[in-house]
């Protein structure tokens, strides 16, 4: 029998499997064609569009209050700054100044929703790679986030605070002292989330070296946020070209040159700390003024190409606002991190193992919604 | 460099195109023919250094189909805005720019998807979001009587 001694056939021959469009460690509808020769990855063909809901042809048909709706619903991790993104975009078009008192809360919830991002972030890839706890400890401190959003804005994760020419409301009186609690309790409760995920060894063995990019390569992919910042490209949108008050506090730029997951990962811990620096610079500066400039019923804006690039908790979304003078915009196209993010996943997991794939994932931080729109 | 200066330069580097200064970038309109080759130059001249490519947007102008490429230049930190236009609404063809941003792929999928923008030398040019019985939503012409409702 001389034919039973080969090697099994799942080392031999390049197979297919699907991940996903329901697949735990996906976190959305997302579906990876994966090739495989045994457990190592030969090619991964990412499959999107299972949650298009077509948000720029919906633009192009309402007003410009109205889209600030949708740009919750696209990275819905980030809905404050998405808002903030088609704001600002709509006021440099009309060349509205907001008050220094707009500036500075936009800044603060700007800051509290990266927080709150990131943490959701530690939960999650906690939980992908094996650590349950992780997500216990992580959504019980976003709780005190949302409850701040929940208090000011009314809603938790689909805020739509900001609008053209400013907020929808003043903050609520407790709104400070809230912060200013959370921030309090945070800085005792972050080092814990070292102590739990990131000094673990099995944890880093998983990471270090896994998907490994270069800043060339970042670069020319596109790849922003701390994805890029991770490969060493310097691609922060607050330093380089700040809005809202962010030229008026002092922080740090992490950047590492690793460009592996575990520095991804690491990149998303130090900003926590960065943005609760951000934070109390501001907290207790907050000028008083109007909360809104007076807008025109109507909003239109002149005729002319307006583009707009903020720095959302996953990179750099630009929103590109095409106007021919009439109330809805002639074209919107919304340059969405996690779109960019996504296209250079097969060059990241080749020659990985499976197991591997989830934990690249996992750094990349995608959010499926803002991939498809 | 000022928009000024750099309009200027992109003039040079590309005499037979359009260059606007606009409210905030540069603008470079080109014919499709000469796309590749300026594109080329502007990524390559040490002056431009544009070695970053922000966004691919498809547009549709009513009887033109057309690319609006935003450039970076993560060195110079300053964007340079190209255009270019094809009036071939049955098959509008443009040169794809993946050989020289490897972002582009699937920027250029997503405009050939929703505007059906064929990019020439794509190495990958499928449908992106939508099966092939799909028309080509972005398009200003497009209509679905089911899934969109007319206000």
């Amino acid at each position: 029998m001389e034919e039973a001694v080969k090697a099994p056939v799942a080392e031999q021959e390049e197979y297919v499997i699907n991940m996903g469009p329901q697949h735990p460690s996906t976190h959305g509808v997302l579906r990876l064609v994966v090739s495989l020769r045994g457990e190592i990855v030969r090619n991964v063909e990412p499959h999107i569009g299972y949650i298009h809901r077509g948000i720029e042809k919906m633009c192009e048909s309402i007003t410009y209050p109205q889209i600030i709706h949708l740009t919750d619903r696209m990275d819905y991790l980030s809905a404050h700054i998405n808002n903030e993104a088609v704001c600002l975009a709509v006021e440099k078009a009309l060349g509205i100044e907001v008050s220094d008192r707009v500036k500075y809360i936009r800044t603060i919830l700007s800051e509290l929703t990266r927080i709150q991002s990131h943490q959701l972030f530690w939960a999650t890839f906690g939980m992908d790679l094996g650590g349950l706890t992780c997500f216990f400890y992580g959504l019980r401190d976003r709780e005190m986030v949302l409850d701040i959003f929940e208090e000011t804005c009314g809603g938790r994760m689909i805020v739509s605070y900001n609008c053209p020419g400013g907020l929808m409301n003043d903050i609520h009186p407790n709104f400070q002292n809230r912060t200013k609690e959370f921030i309090k309790y945070f800085r005792k409760t972050l080092p814990e989330y070292d102590r739990l995920l990131t000094g673990n060894v099995i944890f880093q063995e998983r990471l270090r070296n896994i998907g490994t990019v270069t800043r060339e390569q970042a670069i020319a992919w596109g790849l922003t946020g701390p994805v890029g910042r991770a490969s060493g490209f310097s691609c922060d949108v607050r330093k380089h070209n700040p809005y809202s008050a962010y030229d008026r506090v002092t922080f740090n730029e992490i950047l590492y040159k690793e460009g592996d997951s575990f520095h991804r990962y690491k990149v998303r811990m130090d900003e926590m700390w960065e943005s609760m620096n951000i934070i109390e610079q501001l907290i207790d500066n907050i000028p008083p003024g109007a909360y809104a400039e007076k807008m025109k019923p109507v909003i239109k804006l002149p005729e002319g190409e307006y583009f707009q690039s903020v720095e959302t908790a996953r990179g750099e979304l630009g929103v590109y606002i095409v106007s021919d003078g009439n109330k809805n915009p002639y074209r919107v196209k919304f340059r969405s991190p996690n779109f960019v993010h996504l296209a250079p996943l097969n060059l990241m997991s080749k020659g990985a193992k499976i197991a591997d794939l989830v934990a690249i994932n996992g750094s990349l931080d995608l959010i499926i919604p803002d991939i498809d729109r | 460099m000022e928009n000024s200066q750099l309009a200027a330069l992109a003039a040079t580097i590309a005499p037979d195109a359009q260059v606007v200064q606009g409210k905030q970038f540069v603008e470079i309109t080109l014919r499709p023919a000469d796309l590749y080759a300026v594109a080329e130059k502007l990524k390559n001249n040490s002056d431009t250094a544009l070695d970053m490519l922000v966004s691919v947007t498809g547009m549709d102008y009513g009887t033109d189909l057309g690319t609006v490429y935003h450039l970076r230049s993560t060195v110079r930190n300053h964007m340079i805005v190209l255009k270019t236009r094809v009036s071939d609404r049955d098959n509008p063809e443009i040169d794809s720019l993946c050989a020289l941003w490897p972002a582009a792929e699937f920027h250029e999928r997503e405009a050939y998807d929703l505007l059906g923008i064929r990019f020439r030398n794509h190495p990958d040019l499928r449908r992106l979001f939508l099966d092939s019985t799909w028309g080509f939503p972005l398009r200003k012409d497009y209509k679905d009587d089911i899934n969109i409702l007319a206000r």
